[in-house]
């Protein structure tokens, strides 16, 4: 199985015409992803990616006569929410959003859209999702990953790699790698994430990978508490040294009236039994010390 | 982006919400100027605030009372140049000084567990939010706008009711609600504040009345809506900018400038953070937080070695780098040139992996680069390279 995206995934890239997109769609099909459209709005009839990959004018014929089930955005900010909308509207079922820079306010109705249709947004501002060995989304590089049973969950990009990186060289393969995105309203929490890991059958560990900001680490920690005792799980949360009121980066990361800091979530994850690794090279090591067998 | 006060109230009257009349003065004789205005128009006294981001400008001192024209022009003498926080007052804003009935607190942020507008609001007010929150968080009542509509009168009146307004108060509430929540919408702001939202005794002909006003107005704007109101640009303040932060903005990188010792340049926030974190870890201090962003070209490169540089507490150099989008041998050609270009010898650890990481390693090779296989490696010999600096 592995979550989100898998075997099964048939996918369209809206915006495949683009520099962002033709070149991770390239790299997408190099890892055997099934890219079965495109979309770009005027060139409909056309083929991208060396006329391999049908491109549609919308959506809603890339699902008709291409059966798409997935969609990855990279589309920039000023039409990204409108693309996440289309995709609702046309029924994918997952869809992954790589655009970075949209307006918080813009977000709002859009995942308010997205839960009422019953659909799965993830990002934006992500780095996507990958399956080792069965689909890569998004911009993940391939050749961090190896497949395994360990779920990886992250707001951040680069960090990302790096702790999959560690891991992969310790021997410690990934069932799914999401990238949550590192902005204020995003579509899938890490709270969704773990639920989703907890009844994947071919997830048995799980890292977790926060930064500074907001609350999200300390209520997925709560569910960790209740549900997932029982599951080895370690943690890195990133800003420990970052300085209040600052926003680092991502629109997400930033310290406001004393809460959001780091040492708030380690303590709430620690309190829920997971354990947190000081660098992210350690979480092989913490993950073996919490019982996990690769 | 933070914006000043009397901004904030620009935007907040153009919304139509209830901001009494104020001048922006920058010398003791505007200031002067100013207060006669008032004190003709009938105040009693006027107030003379100082225009700056920080926060807590009232505990030090910074915004003052005065019952004439001369001793407004005192205040303002005092006040202008005053240093606060480390910020040097440039402007002060004059207005009349109310005569207060009672404080209220109005506040509509960006709610990210709720994924909602969410405005809130407090019989609490003309104290510091923070500590209301702190010590008694029951007296703050908050009310989710609907995503898709906005905030409904509805959801505006029970927050009234919730802080224990009635008629006819209850109705100007409800307007300055959905005003605040228009100002945010106007703007893309991911904070719109009023406190204190006051109520004033006016007297209306002949007959003393209550009204609701805004006395001050705190407004940040989300740096992601910038880019589509360009005519909120002229209000960041330059001068409360330290310089490296607009040499940044112009080559698209994230820069924070802390107080340690060693320059870090990362690609990703998270990463970046990260750095930072194990520096700290090793026993060193970052002089910074610097994302070069995705796909950063070798001419950011050379730029944000600049930045870094132009801090003169920075002893130590660490480049860290996980190649995606971002190339390492791009990053290893600038990180040549701007060698190449350096005013002073700083000593530098870089660590280069993922895309394009053979290349990067053999430029860096030639050029007789100090490298690093692992983060930790990284951070422990930056840490080392600064500590051997400071001997």
């Amino acid at each position: 199985m592995s979550i989100l995206v898998g075997s099964e995934t048939r996918l369209v890239v809206q915006g495949i015409t683009g520099r962002e997109g033709e070149f991770h769609t390239r790299a997408a099909i190099a890892y055997g992803t099934k890219v079965v459209a495109g979309t770009r709005p005027g060139k409909g009839g056309q083929m991208a990616i060396d006329g391999t990959v049908p491109i549609f004018d919308t959506v809603h014929e890339a699902v008709k006569q291409a059966g798409a089930n997935s969609s990855v955005i990279y589309i920039p900010a000023s039409g990204a929410p409108d693309a996440i909308l289309e995709a609702v509207d046309a029924g994918i079922g997952t869809i992954v959003c790589i655009t970075e820079g949209i307006p918080a306010l813009d977000m709002i109705p859009v995942v308010e859209a997205v839960r009422r249709a019953g659909a799965r947004l993830i990002g934006p501002n992500c780095p996507g999702v990958t399956s080792p060995g069965r689909a890569k989304v998004g911009i993940i590089p391939a050749s961090i990953h190896k497949p395994g049973r360990v779920g990886v969950v992250s707001r951040s990009g680069t960090l990302t790699y790096e702790a999959v990186q560690a891991m992969t060289d310790a021997g410690i393969g990934q069932s799914t790698c999401v990238g949550i995105g590192g902005d204020p309203i995003i579509g899938t929490t890490f709270l969704d994430v773990l639920q989703m890991f907890h009844d994947d059958p071919d997830t048995d560990a799980i890292v977790m990978i926060g930064e500074i900001g907001g609350s999200a680490e300390e209520a997925a920690a709560a569910y960790a508490a209740a549900n997932l005792q029982g599951v080895p799980m370690a943690a890195f949360i990133a800003g420990r040294t970052a300085p209040p009121g600052r926003r680092m980066g991502h629109a997400g990361a930033i310290i406001s009236g004393g809460s959001g800091t780091a040492a708030e979530k380690i303590a709430a994850l620690q309190a829920a039994g997971v354990r947190v690794a000081d660098s992210p090279t350690q979480l092989p090591k913490l993950l073996i010390e919490a019982g996990y067998r690769p | 982006m933070k914006i000043q006060e009397a901004d904030a109230k620009s935007l907040m009257l153009a919304q139509g919400l209830p901001v009494p009349p104020w001048e922006v003065a920058r010398t003791p004789d505007e200031v002067r100027a100013a207060a006669q205005q008032f004190f003709a128009h009938g105040a009693a006294k006027v107030v003379v605030k100082a225009q700056v981001l920080v926060g807590g400008r009232g505990k030090a001192g910074g915004v003052k009372l005065a019952s004439s024209q001369e001793e407004a022009a005192e205040i303002g003498a005092r006040i202008l140049g005053m240093d606060i926080k480390g910020i040097t007052v440039r402007k002060v804003l004059v207005t009349t000084a109310a005569e207060i009935v009672r404080e209220y607190y109005l506040g509509a942020i960006i709610d990210r567990a709720s994924r909602r507008v969410v405005l809130m609001a407090s019989a609490e007010g003309g104290v510091e939010i923070e500590e209301v929150a702190r010590l008694n968080p029951g007296a703050i009542h908050r009310v989710e706008a609907e995503p898709m509509l906005g905030l409904l009168a509805f959801q505006a009146r029970s927050l009234g009711l919730a802080i224990g307004l009635r008629d006819p108060l209850l109705n100007q509430f409800v307007a300055i609600a959905q005003g605040l929540f228009a100002t945010m919408k106007a703007n893309d702001a991911d904070l719109v504040e009023v406190n204190p939202l006051a109520v004033v005794a006016e007297t209306v002909g002949g007959e003393p009345q209550a009204k609701l006003v805004c006395l001050d107005a705190k407004i940040t704007i989300d740096d992601s809506g910038l880019p589509r109101h360009r005519e909120l640009e002229p209000l960041r303040d330059l001068d409360e900018e330290d310089p490296a932060d607009a040499k940044a903005r112009k080559l698209g990188i994230n820069f924070i400038h802390l107080d340690g010792s060693i320059g870090c340049m990362v690609n990703g926030a998270g990463l970046a953070m990260t750095t930072m974190d194990l520096v700290n870890h090793y026993g060193g201090e970052p002089a910074n937080f610097l994302d070069v962003g995705g796909g950063a070209r070798r001419e950011t490169v050379r730029g944000a070695m600049e930045l870094i540089l132009a801090d003169p507490k920075v002893s130590a150099i660490l480049v860290n780098i996980f190649g995606g989008i971002t190339r390492g041998d791009e990053v290893a050609a600038g990180l040549i040139e701007a060698r190449a270009q350096q005013v002073r010898e700083v000593p530098m650890v870089v660590r280069i992996v993922g895309t394009n990481a053979a290349e990067a390693a053999r430029l860096l090779q030639e050029a007789r680069f100090e490298t690093a296989v692992s983060l930790d490696e990284a951070a422990e010999k930056a840490v080392a390279l600064a500590k051997g600096a400071a001997r």
